[in-house]
């Protein structure tokens, strides 16, 4: 590697990990708590048991796992418009990566809810609890624990996606180092950046999975 | 194993009303094409222990779950104290579900605590989730139900660190919290250790000096024997015998109740 190789991968820190600190880490935080909580209102919607509502959720997922990503996104900045619906890049990536994350996440939490033994319902409810209140103290705080390692794969692959943004307009950290690398051809050097620094906010949210892990087994036996 | 102490002030049943506090009566259930049960009749004292004995799959099971609607009947009418259910109205609807249900304290064969609460947590959650009382209030009276039944030590203790007698006690703590009328037992005794039984029926039988209505349904001969008031045998989906233990227990009058009852007091006969 020569010197002036060196000098464009150090020049590109910088540039590079702003990118990844205002744009990549927002855009996947964002959307993935807003898809969440889609998700578990889609869930919900599934295991309702009016056809109507269930059919609604169950056409909602397959839709959004039955087309690329790259497409909803791009239905989303370029196609919408002909309704007469525009957003910026970042709010329509936003819009794209929730309602992505919210048909996979879907699946995960319904099928995390439909772990949860059906004698916990029927406990709560002998002790008076309705479906709102065992919902959210008895049998959601269990689901947790199964639905974690699947939605830590959802969120780490979310990070990865959010790539797909830089194809809109949006900086995010491909799309940066794209711009550096252009001019002066060291795609190697510029793209290999990045790449580490996806890496490291993967490595990062592995590590937090493993503690999340940890903390919810505090209460079954091992 | 603690021994479960001497009762307590606020574990004390309601104050009873002259007459049965249950009756049903009509009581017809089916799943699928399989008859559950069949216009199954009875009543139960205030204070009295009621044991439903009978093989498995003759339907006692499901008469105690039809008392606080866990399974709903398909026809027969369940009143207890002021709260009457007609299941051949329909449709039952969720209220009238939940007022049935909020009479009786129910105890699972496989105890169903909740394995992410604490001990304390898991008495307290009725009171303070659902009927939204006061914490500090029902954490003082949820330590004192501990104590009934042996368990104080336990309070901060996850359900997962406790021999299943300790769990099935805390079982019973939990249904207690809630004030119930009556205490509804569903084979409590079954899914346990041989050597963890009579810590758990101890418990019961002080329920029933206590003065607490109850219902329940057992294998445990010598527990109807000694503490049931009524035993009803049920075969079929029909109540083939009732009376006293003496007479359902020791003289039963049909070869069905006197099969069964051979068969479990003596099985290698």
């Amino acid at each position: 590697m020569n010197d002036q190789t060196t000098q464009l991968i150090l020049d590109s820190l910088g540039p590079l990990l702003r990118a990844t600190v205002t744009t990549t880490i927002p855009l996947t935080i964002i959307s993935f708590v807003l898809g969440l909580v889609l998700a578990l209102g889609v869930a919900l919607m599934r295991l309702s048991s009016v056809p109507v509502v269930s059919s609604l959720a169950r056409i909602y997922v397959s839709l959004v796992r039955g087309t690329p990503l790259l497409l909803q996104l791009f239905i989303i900045y370029y196609g919408l418009p002909a309704l007469g619906v525009r957003f910026d890049p970042f709010p329509a990536a936003v819009v794209a990566f929730t309602l992505n994350v919210g048909g996979y996440a879907a699946e995960v939490i319904r099928s995390a809810i439909l772990s949860v033994p059906k004698g916990q319902w029927e406990a709560a409810s002998t002790v008076g609890m309705g479906y709102v209140t065992t919902l959210r103290r008895v049998v959601l705080p269990q689901a947790v624990r199964t639905a974690i390692p699947p939605l830590s794969n959802t969120l780490i692959s979310l990070v990865k996606d959010t790539s797909l943004a830089s194809t809109i307009q949006v900086t995010e950290l491909l799309r940066v180092a794209q711009e550096a690398a252009a001019p002066t051809y060291e795609f190697f050097a510029l793209y290999g950046v990045a790449a580490v620094y996806y890496w490291v906010v993967c490595l990062v949210l592995s590590f937090v999975q493993s503690r999340l892990e940890e903390r919810q087994n505090r209460y079954v036996a091992t | 194993m603690t021994e479960p102490t001497t009762p307590l002030t606020t574990a004390e049943p309601a104050v009873l009303q002259p007459g049965p506090l249950v009756s049903v009566s009509g009581l017809a259930k089916s799943f699928g094409d399989h008859e559950v049960l069949r216009s199954i009749d009875f009543e139960v004292d205030p204070g009295s222990v009621t044991v439903l004995i009978g093989p498995s799959g003759s339907g006692k099971t499901t008469v105690l779950r039809s008392l606080n609607a866990l399974d709903v009947a398909d026809a027969g009418v369940v009143r207890i104290g002021e709260v009457e259910v007609d299941f051949a109205r329909r449709p039952v609807t969720k209220q009238e579900v939940a007022t049935l249900r909020a009479q009786s304290g129910m105890v699972f064969q496989s105890h169903h605590l909740f394995p992410h609460l604490t001990v304390l947590e898991n008495v307290t959650a009725g009171p303070v989730l659902a009927q939204r009382r006061d914490r500090s209030e029902v954490a003082g009276e949820a330590r004192e139900l501990l104590r009934l039944v042996g368990l104080e030590e336990k309070a901060d203790a996850y359900p997962y660190q406790l021999s299943g007698g300790q769990q099935q006690r805390v079982g019973i703590a939990r249904a207690l919290a809630i004030r119930p009328k009556l205490m509804l037992f569903d084979e409590p005794t079954s899914a346990l250790d041989p050597e963890l039984v009579g810590e758990v029926l101890v418990v019961m039988k002080n329920l029933a000096a206590q003065g607490w209505t109850m219902v329940v349904v057992t294998h445990e001969i010598r527990f109807a024997q000694q503490v049931a008031d009524q035993v009803l045998f049920m075969d079929g989906g029909v109540i083939v015998e009732r009376g006293t233990p003496d007479e359902v227990l020791t003289r039963p009058r049909t070869e069905r109740a006197r099969q069964f009852l051979h068969r479990i007091l003596d099985p290698l006969d």
